[in-house]
């Protein structure tokens, strides 16, 4: 067990490399609760229009899921969420532990200035399982009476909520690992039941281990390591989510346009034996960078990791990085490495 | 735990055990790799390196963290356990079977002072 976030959580079950398999392979489930679900109701649209940098306009049909920044005047990232249009009165975020409370203050605060009759609501009477793999659809199906219907025709990215005898269910086909599945957001009295329903139709318990390799194989960022308030979504692999194509008026959008950009995040695939890990340095053809998340890729047998380096660098070139003492060559490759079981990258 | 008699154990969660031939084998503990995880990478001294007692000489990489391993004893190294390289994952499958390195002793009574099974398993259990 470990702190995350203020939560206990397990590292892994017994194997984190066997859990990591079970995921890309058949179906794993993580315990993910200590996410903060926060409803917004009110008119949510105009004022979620101004505090994200993506564009809830893209959300045009009920269910709709958008992955998005929450950011500083000053460009600095203050947290990555998925925003929900639930109804036009009705829209739920679902932030990161460690900032929830910091999140909930900054949208108070705006809030207070543009849209004094928002209802800020966290839902600390709910919890959310993770059912991630090739076959969690299907499991998640067996598990819960009702879910199969009410989710066949679900497109990725998209939720929707049913009963079931577990009470509602918010099930929502978005995942952190590269593999297709749910997201479950379930009342927290049942949890544990809808976790042992899981369990029965063989979904695999995985831990923070494995889904910290998941992410990292699909390119994904962990908030804190690979993008900070410190440094711009622009220097984070993060721009496809800053949407600039409407004239519209958005917390950071000023500081950013002003901003250089002189770094971005690439992939990092090791070509020699060794284990990359965050913090080392990488030397290239353009200076130096960092890497901010490294690990052993169990998929491809080999290391990887997300780095920060100079915006020149090419993707192919071989770099250098500063391992435990020794330099050991690696190749700039785009992210993500692996997706829906097949290695992307070499 | 695991832990089995006729071993010797060190602080630093290395076991030793002494050959017929004089020679030490060294490896990590059960409890050792239990709390490091799935090893995904080894390292190992060059066989005819001289270690002090104490000097950091392997590296045991899991997916989580990467740990040094110690010398338990001063010696020369005169065999690594190669297998390792490509399959490091021996070592959380049998930790007593998958040996990292044998030293030739420098001092002949270098094992006395460690622990045996018994303490070993008390020491380990402290929180």
């Amino acid at each position: 067990m470990v702190d995350f976030g203020g939560y206990d959580m397990p590292l892994h079950y017994g194997s984190q490399i066997d859990e990591h398999h079970a995921v890309r392979n058949d179906a794993g489930m993580f315990d993910v609760s200590h996410m903060r679900v926060v409803d917004l109701h009110g008119e949510p649209r105009p004022f979620l229009s101004h505090a994200l940098a993506n564009d809830v306009a893209k959300l045009t049909v009920p269910g709709k899921a958008l992955y998005s920044c929450l950011l500083r005047d000053d460009g600095g990232v203050l947290d990555d969420l998925i925003v929900y249009f639930l109804r036009d009165d009705c829209f739920r975020l679902v932030v990161n532990a460690a900032t929830a409370d910091k999140d909930i203050a900054w949208l108070h605060a705006l809030a207070a200035k543009h849209a004094p009759g928002l209802r800020i609501a966290p839902r600390d009477d709910l919890a959310m399982i993770a059912v991630q793999g090739p076959h969690a659809r299907e499991k998640v199906w067996r598990a819960l009476p009702g879910s199969e219907t009410a989710t066949r025709e679900l497109k990725p990215f998209s939720a929707a909520s049913f009963t079931t005898p577990f009470g509602e269910v918010f099930a929502a086909r978005t995942g952190y690992t590269g593999e297709d599945g749910f997201e479950l957001i379930v009342p927290a009295r049942t949890v544990e039941a809808v976790w042992n329903a899981l369990r029965t139709t063989g979904v695999t318990p995985a831990g923070l281990g494995a889904r910290d390799t998941l992410r990292l194989e699909a390119g994904l960022n962990l908030y804190g390591q690979d993008m900070d308030e410190a440094v711009s979504p622009l220097e984070s692999g993060l721009a496809w989510t800053v949407d600039t194509k409407r004239e519209r008026d958005f917390v950071g959008r000023g500081a950013l346009a002003k901003q250089p950009v002189a770094r971005r995040l690439a992939g990092l695939v090791l070509q020699d034996a060794g284990v990359l890990r965050a913090h080392q340095v990488v030397h290239t053809s353009h200076g130096a960078g960092e890497i901010t998340s490294g690990t052993f890729s169990p998929t491809m047998k080999k290391s990887i990791a997300l780095a920060r380096l100079p915006k020149g660098v090419a993707d192919g070139e071989i770099v250098h990085v500063d391992v435990r003492g020794k330099s050991l060559a690696a190749r700039v490759v785009k992210p993500p490495f692996v997706r829906q079981g097949r290695i992307l990258v070499e | 735990m695991n832990v089995p008699t006729g071993l010797k154990y060190a602080d630093t969660h290395e076991w030793l055990k002494r050959e017929d031939d004089g020679t030490v084998t060294i490896g990590i503990t059960d409890h050792a790799q239990n709390a490091l995880g799935d090893l995904v990478y080894v390292e190992l001294p060059a066989v005819g390196r001289k270690l002090a007692k104490g000097e950091a000489c392997a590296v045991v990489e899991s997916v989580k963290a990467a740990s040094d391993v110690y010398a338990p004893i001063a010696g020369e190294v005169v065999a690594v356990n190669d297998k390792l390289s490509g399959s490091p994952e021996a070592v959380n499958e049998d930790a007593y079977a998958a040996w990292l390195f044998r030293l030739r002793p420098d001092d002949a009574d270098a094992l006395a002072g460690f622990m045996d099974a018994a303490a070993y398993s008390r020491f380990a259990a402290e929180p």
